[in-house]
């Protein structure tokens, strides 16, 4: 039963994958990979790695599927025009990922064949615990660098993705001729009117700063 | 125990679980109308049977009857699965929620959940975390600017509070030192539940605050807020599409109350006394009398509380909530890595 | 509780200093207004110079092993993943000081783009953790998660002027790419873990050598081989990987453009070495026909597209990917028929120089950018010597290295690798890179053409900060010393070339 059902969501998995590719509107883009990355946490479930198909699920699925169809939708993104894509990559790439696929497989066909050894995956990374001690063990100065990688990343999108702050006044000085001009233009001082469009230069001069 | 006996007994947990589930949520309907009508000094349904207790089933068979309107300008294909998947994701979560010990009939020794993984609440966690996807369709599949408003507000929303959530049931995990949520009832037994014992009381407040706005539930509730959005997500469903988002939020309801009495409250610990049938029925009557609190507690704050603004809702969850869970997580295994 | 001690802290110890003081330039940076920044660019910089005395302070263990009359073997850390030889260590050094001399170049450049944020020196620290995580791996994932750290800090800081359309254009072109690239290369890894059922680089060395065993398909070992090289080929930037390097460095802040030439690139190589002499050491045969297609072409590509090119740093980028082409001529030299301990030499003498030239090169592009004036194009150059005779002096200094004119630096690289190819019997490659050698002349004569024969279009005189010149004194003080007086580094380069404790590349270095 188990090899049938690893049968059966390898082949979801596929279509899903082909699928991606294949769909016009970004979003049955976006639910083909989300079926793909499902379908790959009950793979893993089948393999024994009950915590990994969890966590691919949580992770990918649950959160960064999510992100991605949430920015499809607030973009409103349309149906994508076909182009007829390069012949030569038709040409060369789909012969060639046949040739690689099939060589692959029965390579890997031929391993099991001739009676390599496997790695029992479920036996050793499964349950939580031994993930757990995996982590903080043999793999702790990885995992340790990895949070400095997330840190960066989420940095490096605040960081490009911010307002972009007009620069504060006092550090652009401004040509005093300009300014000069900039206030005969508002007029002279006194009246109501005067500091209004006293105001309006002033603000005009904070726009050049901007654009400049 | 051989197959067929296997499955039987799972398919009549399923059906046992889904029939409760189901006739529970409506009936929640029934007591939250109610319950509001008290707060607010008026009497509620009163019309169909005894008290209104039949309203649930007037309720039903009127969705069940009304003509299923599909509007043209949606995305059918979306717009049809989305109901599907939400009420599908939220009823799969009970499959891992246990209810008690387990009761042995002939020579089969029953355990009272659907079926037990070691990581049970991770499962839950995923199968919410997935729940966006219905409502998020929804509203995009709609093609109408309440909904997909209502549904961007709705997946930002649980997906800052996600997070809340997630980090909050962190300090329990550390103590239980299991995903299994058996075991972890079981490590709270006689008393020591996480609420005290392990001095969890902050962790449950995050989660009460954050469950609260993963189900869309007052003062959370501004995916679906009428003043702004006539009904958010779902404005242009109705009838039976309508019927299944409306179970999914209650029976969401009820996998947040009977996690947070799983975790936090010790699942069906509790006096227990009496003759053996009473030893059986005792915790899952405790179980049950928590979880209803935990509605009642629903139902309260909703005749209670007025809605947040929504940069409010952000800020809470972002700059109040996330780093009291994370504060949480840093006291509480610090506290058991030195008393340990 | 079996827990880490104290030896596995103190390996990971320059790489931590690194860590808190990156931290702590972010958390300055909030109390800091805009006038003071530059307090942030000290602080990184004391996290460096902390970080160099960690780094001195795992030599002087190497010195304590040595004194003890042991033969020299790696420290691990971490079970094992962390392994620190003294091919590590040399490039620690590497790391810091080419950071170092990008910070002192960039203070006043920030100043004049306006975009003067502490985390830039919080990027360039963080980068070089990831760095040193690619040269002291001695695990797949952990050398996957250096090289990831490195390059993610690089997208940012190559983005880092938000204001500048080019440097958006550069920072996603890069950003993905360079993701594609590394999908590649984990796939090539996830390969490699597959075959030897172990992350380890000593246990995938020895699985990789039952697999090429004779009588056994090689199909697997072989694409795992091609995968894992395109990606790393993507990193140094060698041609047919190349394209996103001359959009890159040209979109990039100048300083940081030369950041990613020389430390960038040489923690690729780095990891390139790791992963080609260590791990897939069995497969030698395999890989050197595609290194000596690769070089080739790289040499091929960059020194042709050179010529033409109008902007400097766009011409530059080429030259580093020629560059890249000569570097990999020493790798042939030292795996191919004879192993041949002065291939791996001269790539090591080649990282330093280059290291100190180019950034040198980038820093005088750099202090050309004034308000009004990027200052990266051929024309910018015009008669600098007539308005800043020292810095065309200097640039001329840094010309004539990169070309390999003999009493420079750039001399010494080109000499260690054109002889370990003699000495290995690849006299066709030789004489080739001979060829690209003088083509590649023109075009750096082009640009001291620009700087002394022509007339320059403005009189506005060229303003250099305190900091740019420093810079600019070491790294041209550097390009003239090793030149003259090459031992004491040529020592440095032996002296790390004991790493040799894995038998492959004992035996391919000895």
């Amino acid at each position: 039963m188990h090899l049938g059902l690893f049968i059966a969501f390898a082949v979801i998995c596929v279509a899903g994958a082909i699928s991606l590719v294949a769909q016009r509107h970004p979003i049955n883009s976006a639910l083909s990979l989300i079926v793909v990355m499902g379908s790959l946490a009950v793979l893993y479930l089948l393999l024994g790695a009950e915590f990994v198909a969890a966590i691919q699920l949580i992770v990918y699925a649950g959160a960064i599927m999510v992100l991605f169809v949430f920015v499809i939708m607030l973009l409103n993104a349309g149906a994508e025009e076909r182009t007829r894509g390069s012949r030569v990559a038709m040409a060369l790439g789909v012969p060639g990922l046949i040739v690689v696929a099939g060589v692959l497989m029965y390579t890997l066909a031929g391993h099991t064949a001739a009676g390599q050894d496997q790695l029992a995956i479920g036996a050793t990374y499964g349950p939580p615990v031994a993930i757990g001690r995996s982590l903080f063990r043999e793999f702790l100065l990885p995992f340790e660098v990895t949070s400095i990688l997330i840190l960066i990343a989420i940095m490096g999108a605040v960081l490009l993705a911010r307002y972009h702050a007009a620069p504060a006044p006092e550090t652009r000085a401004i040509d005093p001729d300009e300014a000069g001009d900039l206030l005969q233009l508002a007029g002279t001082h006194g009246s109501a009117a005067g500091a209004r469009e006293r105001r309006r230069a002033e603000h005009r001069m904070r726009e050049r700063e901007v654009t400049r | 125990m051989p197959l067929s006996q296997y499955i039987l007994i799972a398919v009549v947990k399923i059906a046992i679980a889904l029939f409760v589930l189901l006739t529970a949520c409506a009936y929640v309907v029934l007591a939250e109308r109610k319950l509001i009508a008290r707060m607010q000094n008026r009497w509620g349904p009163t019309r169909v049977g005894p008290f209104g207790f039949l309203q649930p089933l007037a309720d039903g068979l009127k969705f069940i009857l009304k003509e299923d309107l599909i509007p043209s300008h949606v995305y059918k294909p979306l717009y049809i699965a989305a109901p599907m998947l939400s009420l599908t994701l939220a009823l799969t979560a009970i499959a891992v929620i246990p209810i008690g010990q387990s009761v042995t009939i002939g020579n089969a020794n029953i355990p009272l959940q659907i079926t037990d993984v070691n990581i049970a609440l991770l499962i839950i966690l995923g199968l919410t975390s997935v729940g966006v996807y219905g409502i998020a369709l929804a509203g995009w599949a709609s093609n109408s600017k309440y909904s997909l408003l209502g549904s961007l507000r709705a997946s930002a929303q649980m997906i800052s509070y996600e997070l809340a959530l997630g980090l909050s049931l962190i300090g329990v995990l550390i103590g239980a030192g299991s995903f299994s949520l058996r075991e972890i009832v079981n490590s709270q037994a006689g008393w020591h539940w996480n609420l005290w014992y392990r001095g969890q009381f902050v962790a449950f407040f995050v989660y009460l605050m954050a469950a609260f706005a993963e189900t869309n539930r007052v003062p959370f509730d501004l995916p679906e807020a009428e003043t702004e959005l006539v009904a958010g997500y779902h404005t242009e469903y109705s009838a039976m599409k309508f019927a299944m988002f409306f179970v999914a939020e209650y029976a969401n309801m009820f996998t947040v109350a009977c996690l947070a009495t799983l975790l936090f409250l010790g699942g069906w610990d509790g006096p227990v006394f009496g003759p053996a049938w009473l030893m059986v029925v005792l915790p899952v009557l405790w179980f049950v009398l928590k979880v209803i609190l935990f509605i009642f507690v629903y139902i309260w704050i909703r005749g209670t509380l007025p809605r947040f603004r929504y940069d409010q809702l952000m800020a809470f969850g972002w700059k109040f909530l996330l780093p009291l869970a994370l504060a949480n997580i840093l006291i509480t295994s610090l506290v058991i890595g030195l008393t340990a | 509780m079996p827990g880490f001690h104290r030896g596995d802290y103190l390996l990971a110890l320059p790489m931590m200093l690194l860590t808190l003081f990156a931290l702590g330039v972010l958390l300055i940076d909030l109390l800091l207004d805009r006038s003071s920044k530059v307090i942030n660019a000290w602080a990184a910089f004391a996290g460096l110079a902390f970080s160099a005395a960690a780094v001195h302070n795992i030599q002087r263990a190497f010195a304590d092993q040595a004194a003890r009359g042991e033969p020299s073997s790696p420290f691990f850390a971490f079970s094992g993943t962390l392994m620190v030889d003294r091919f590590a260590v040399f490039f620690f050094y590497l790391f810091l000081a080419a950071a170092a001399i990008t910070i002192l170049m960039s203070v006043r450049y920030l100043e004049v783009e306006d975009e003067h944020h502490g985390e830039y020196y919080a990027l360039i620290l963080f980068s070089v953790v990831g760095m040193m995580c690619m040269a002291a791996g001695n695990d797949l994932i952990l050398l996957f998660i250096g090289l990831e750290l490195m390059a993610v800090s690089t997208y940012i800081l190559v983005g880092f002027l938000r204001r500048d359309r080019r440097s958006n254009e550069a920072a996603l072109k890069y950003l993905l790419l360079g993701a594609f690239s590394s999908g590649i290369f984990a796939y090539g890894l996830s390969l490699l873990y597959g075959l030897a059922g172990s992350t380890n680089l000593q246990q995938i060395s020895m699985a990789l050598g039952n697999a090429m065993a004779p009588g056994k398909a090689r199909v697997v070992p072989a694409v795992a081989l091609v995968t894992t090289a395109a990606g790393l080929f993507f990193k140094i930037a060698a041609v047919p990987f190349h394209q996103w390097a001359p959009d890159a460095y040209e979109g990039a802040p100048t300083s940081i453009t030369g950041f990613m030439s020389v430390a960038g690139k040489a923690s690729a190589w780095a990891l390139l070495l790791r992963i080609f002499l260590f791990a897939l050491g069995p497969m030698r045969p395999l890989y050197v026909p595609i290194l000596v297609f690769v070089a080739i072409a790289t040499m091929t590509g960059g020194n042709l597209a050179a010529l033409t090119q109008s902007n400097v740093k766009r011409l530059f980028a080429y030259s580093s990917i020629a560059h890249v082409g000569y570097i990999m001529l020493g790798l042939i030299a030292g795996t191919a028929f004879l192993p041949n301990p002065d291939g791996i030499r001269g790539i090591l003498v080649y990282l330093l120089v280059y290291t100190f030239m180019n950034l040198g090169v980038f820093g005088v592009i750099a202090s050309l950018r004034r308000r009004d004036i990027i200052g990266d194009e051929l024309d910018d150059l015009n008669g600098l010597f007539f308005k800043a005779p020292t810095e065309a002096v200097l640039m001329l200094t840094f010309l004539l290295s990169l070309a390999g004119i003999p009493p420079l630096a750039g001399f010494y690289g080109k000499y260690f690798i054109f002889l370990a190819l003699i000495e290995s019997g690849h006299y066709a490659l030789a004489t080739l890179a001979v060829i690209y050698v003088a083509v590649s002349a023109y075009y750096y004569l082009r640009v001291a053409n620009a700087m002394f024969m022509r007339t320059a279009g403005d009189r506005v005189p060229v303003t250099i900060s305190p900091g740019m010149w420093a810079g600019l004194a070491i790294t041209g003080a550097a390009t003239v010393v090793i030149g003259i007086y090459p031992e004491p580094f040529l020592r440095m380069v032996n002296w790390s070339m004991h790493v040799a404790q894995n038998p492959t590349v004992a035996q391919l270095l000895r």
